[in-house]
């Protein structure tokens, strides 16, 4: 099977829209979360919205981990990238989002800072063997996805004793982060359409307490316009018949119970944090990891003795409302004109995953009315 | 004029740059000699001086210029040599012009093998003797160790424009076609598959080619074509947004009709790259009136450079200057004007 070709298929994808427009019911909303900011991604530049019945509203969540990375967190990453012994290893799309007093790694960079972009833990880890001189940081930044394969570099690291290599660990939960906004006063979420690959990491059974504690369906979804499409149409169907149940539409990715190895790999590097903060959305209690005591002389945060620092968005800077689903992108004062994706000011609008700027790069040709 | 001697032969084979050969002396005129001259071999560059003097038809001039930078310097499909050669003769003939002839300047690092500036040096002499557009002068300036990453190049070069022709990318009127003149995003996802921390095994090759004898021949189905441009770094996007604020209008174009390869596609998925900005070394993007584009397009069928050109879209008035995009499925989304380059050291 062509994996790219197939869950694209214009027939099938024409001929499920219509099935959806024939499942909706015309005195029904359905406003359905993506928490997932690839999701979101997909969701625009696939042009997938407008093809949707008008009473389906697609919430954009939180599930960006550039975006939600509280501005204290990236201070510390520049300050520690400017250290002269220090080569600090990130993702690329950290590299572009502004901390305090408009600095980036980049500029950073420019300025003297060693820090190099990789595509993973492991690329991280080679820098460190090709630069026995040097200690080498690794940014960690992610959801449950890219959380495994930080916890077995540091794993082989702690195996090997390799000194000069430590990780900033700034991993987060994706249950915890959907509890925080399922607890709030005014939620206005019928469903959520579940990540895709968190979930082969954490499996589909990590999503019943939506459905058990809040009543809320789940359909965890890939990323083609198949998935999405389908996906949406499973929690349509759910909300039509009263249901609210864990479906899994990503059945060639993700299992019941996920990736068990990889699981417990995190239980043994990393610890809950009590509590952590998330830019847009504030404290949630047992949202992020740590590095586990087991593993502490590998942890940056020790290692450089990295303060707390706390950061404020701007005025503004709707991306709390945004994060919730509250507010839509272009309700926001500053949308577009002050914040663009070359000067964002809040974090929705940071990543290509964000939802500001997801909506600004593919979407704005469009204007919608908030309704 | 009696040639002169020199003690030993350039060592090409196991010899290296030294601070000498961009000194200006004996050492700088036996490289320029046995390496520069041998290769590039012409009328002109035989005279030795340090400028190059030619009679020029008359009409308009084109003038163009391009630094080339490009990591790694040798890439399936081509180097930095033909890519300097072949992307100067593309800036003077998206004039227009037909290229005449071409200036090299050679910044290289202290320690540089001389194997691999004799490969680079003959790759150019290749390219510029197949597309008929001699380099006539250059220079050449080493500087020391751990500067200029190997190997600069800068290329100048000259042409004339054909009476009646004028093109310019402020001339986009609504209701023109798009013709893009075959598959995007091989030369980007080519160098990408050969730098260092993200191979990936492919049979992606650059596209980079000259592509003036295609624009003779499209000129000569339409005196008529409103604007043109290759589209090297930031792609097809970069060209469409470019033209979109010149002209003060909006486009709209369709993503089934752009071809991409299917592992060009493919390695870009993997990367999360959009095949729309990812850079070429050998495509162009014209804007012709809508009852000229049949003539063009099967002009351009019928050169080897053009056999997979197609109409993509269509200028439309928009205050905004949007580009726009049909998705496969039906629906719509921005193609929007990147602030950066997605790929550093790409050309």
């Amino acid at each position: 099977m062509k994996y790219i070709d197939d869950f694209r298929d214009r027939d099938l994808i024409d001929k499920l829209i219509q099935s959806i427009h024939r499942d909706v019911q015309t005195d029904k909303q359905y406003r359905l979360m993506e928490f997932c900011g690839g999701h979101t991604h997909s969701l625009y530049r696939y042009g997938l919205l407008e093809l949707l019945p008008d009473n389906i509203k697609m919430i954009h969540g939180p599930g960006c981990p550039v975006c939600v990375l509280p501005r204290g967190r990236l201070d510390n990453a520049i300050v520690l990238a400017e250290h002269p012994d220090v080569i600090l290893c990130s993702y690329g799309d950290m590299l572009r989002v502004p901390a305090s007093g408009k600095k980036t790694l980049l500029k950073a960079r420019a300025e003297g800072g060693d820090v190099r972009m990789v595509y993973s833990t492991t690329d991280a880890l080679q820098v460190a063997r090709d630069n026995p001189d040097k200690q080498v940081v690794f940014f960690a930044v992610g959801f449950e996805t890219t959380t495994p394969p930080t916890a077995s570099v540091l794993k082989i690291v702690e195996q090997q004793e390799i000194k000069n290599f430590s990780v900033f660990c700034n991993h987060v939960l994706t249950p915890p982060a959907m509890r925080g906004i399922l607890a709030q006063d005014d939620v206005t979420i019928d469903g959520f359409v579940g990540p895709g690959h968190v979930s082969t990491v954490i499996g589909r059974d990590a999503y019943g307490f939506a459905a058990r504690d809040y009543g809320k369906p789940v359909v965890v979804s890939g990323f083609e316009p198949l998935d999405l499409l389908r996906g949406i149409q499973l929690l349509v169907r759910q909300l039509n018949e009263g249901r609210s149940e864990v479906e899994n539409e990503y059945s060639r990715a993700v299992t019941d119970t996920g990736n068990t190895v990889a699981q417990q790999l995190m239980d043994e590097v990393f610890s809950l944090r009590e509590q952590f903060e998330w830019r847009g959305l504030g404290m949630i209690p047992g949202s992020a990891l740590q590095i586990s005591d087991a593993y502490a002389d590998y942890d940056a945060e020790k290692r450089f003795n990295t303060p707390p620092v706390s950061s404020s968005d701007h005025n503004a800077c709707e991306c709390a409302a945004i994060l919730c689903g509250r507010k839509r992108p272009e309700d926001c004062k500053v949308f577009g004109t002050a914040c663009t994706p070359e000067n964002p000011l809040g974090s929705c609008m940071v990543s290509s995953e964000g939802a500001c700027a997801a909506y600004y790069t593919y979407g704005r040709h469009q204007k919608r009315i908030a309704s | 004029m009696s040639k002169v001697t020199y003690l030993r032969k350039l060592d090409v084979k196991c010899g290296t740059i030294e601070m000498s050969h961009g000194g200006g002396g004996r050492a700088m005129s036996q490289l320029v000699e046995e390496l520069f001259m041998k290769y590039f071999d012409n009328e002109l560059l035989r005279q030795q001086n340090d400028q190059a003097s030619f009679a020029v038809p008359a009409g308009r001039m084109v003038m163009a210029t391009d630094a080339h930078v490009i990591s790694p310097l040798f890439f399936p499909g081509g180097d930095i040599g033909s890519l300097s050669i072949h992307g100067t003769i593309n800036d003077v003939a998206m004039a227009g012009a037909k290229p005449l002839y071409l200036a090299a300047a050679f910044v290289i690092e202290e320690g540089f093998p001389l194997s691999d500036l004799e490969r680079v040096v003959a790759s150019m002499a290749k390219v510029s003797k197949t597309a008929g557009v001699p380099v006539v002068t250059g220079d050449t300036k080493v500087v020391e160790r751990g500067n200029a990453d190997g190997l600069y190049i800068t290329t100048t070069g000259v042409g004339v424009v054909p009476e009646g022709i004028q093109l310019s990318g402020d001339l986009a009127k609504a209701g023109d076609h798009v013709i893009l003149s075959g598959a995007i995003g091989n030369h980007g996802m080519a160098i990408l598959s050969q730098r260092q921390n993200l191979s990936f095994s492919t049979s992606i090759e650059s596209d980079s080619a000259a592509l003036h004898t295609l624009v003779e021949e499209m000129l000569k189905a339409s005196s008529n074509i409103r604007c043109l441009r290759d589209a090297t770094r930031g792609g097809l996007a970069a060209v469409l947004n470019e033209w979109a604020q010149q002209s003060e209008v909006g486009f709209t174009i369709d993503e089934q009709q752009i071809p991409v390869h299917e592992q060009v596609a493919g390695a870009c998925e993997l990367l999360g790259l959009d095949p729309l900005y990812v850079a070429n070394e050998g495509k162009l993007v014209a804007v012709v009136p809508a009852d000229e584009s049949a003539a063009v397009l099967n002009a351009m069928h019928n050169h080897p450079l053009g056999q997979e050109a197609a109409i993509i879209g269509e200028v439309v008035n928009d205050a905004r200057r949007f580009v726009s995009m049909q998705t496969r499925y039906g629906g719509t989304r921005m193609v929007d004007w990147l602030t950066a380059e997605q790929l550093p050291r790409i050309c």
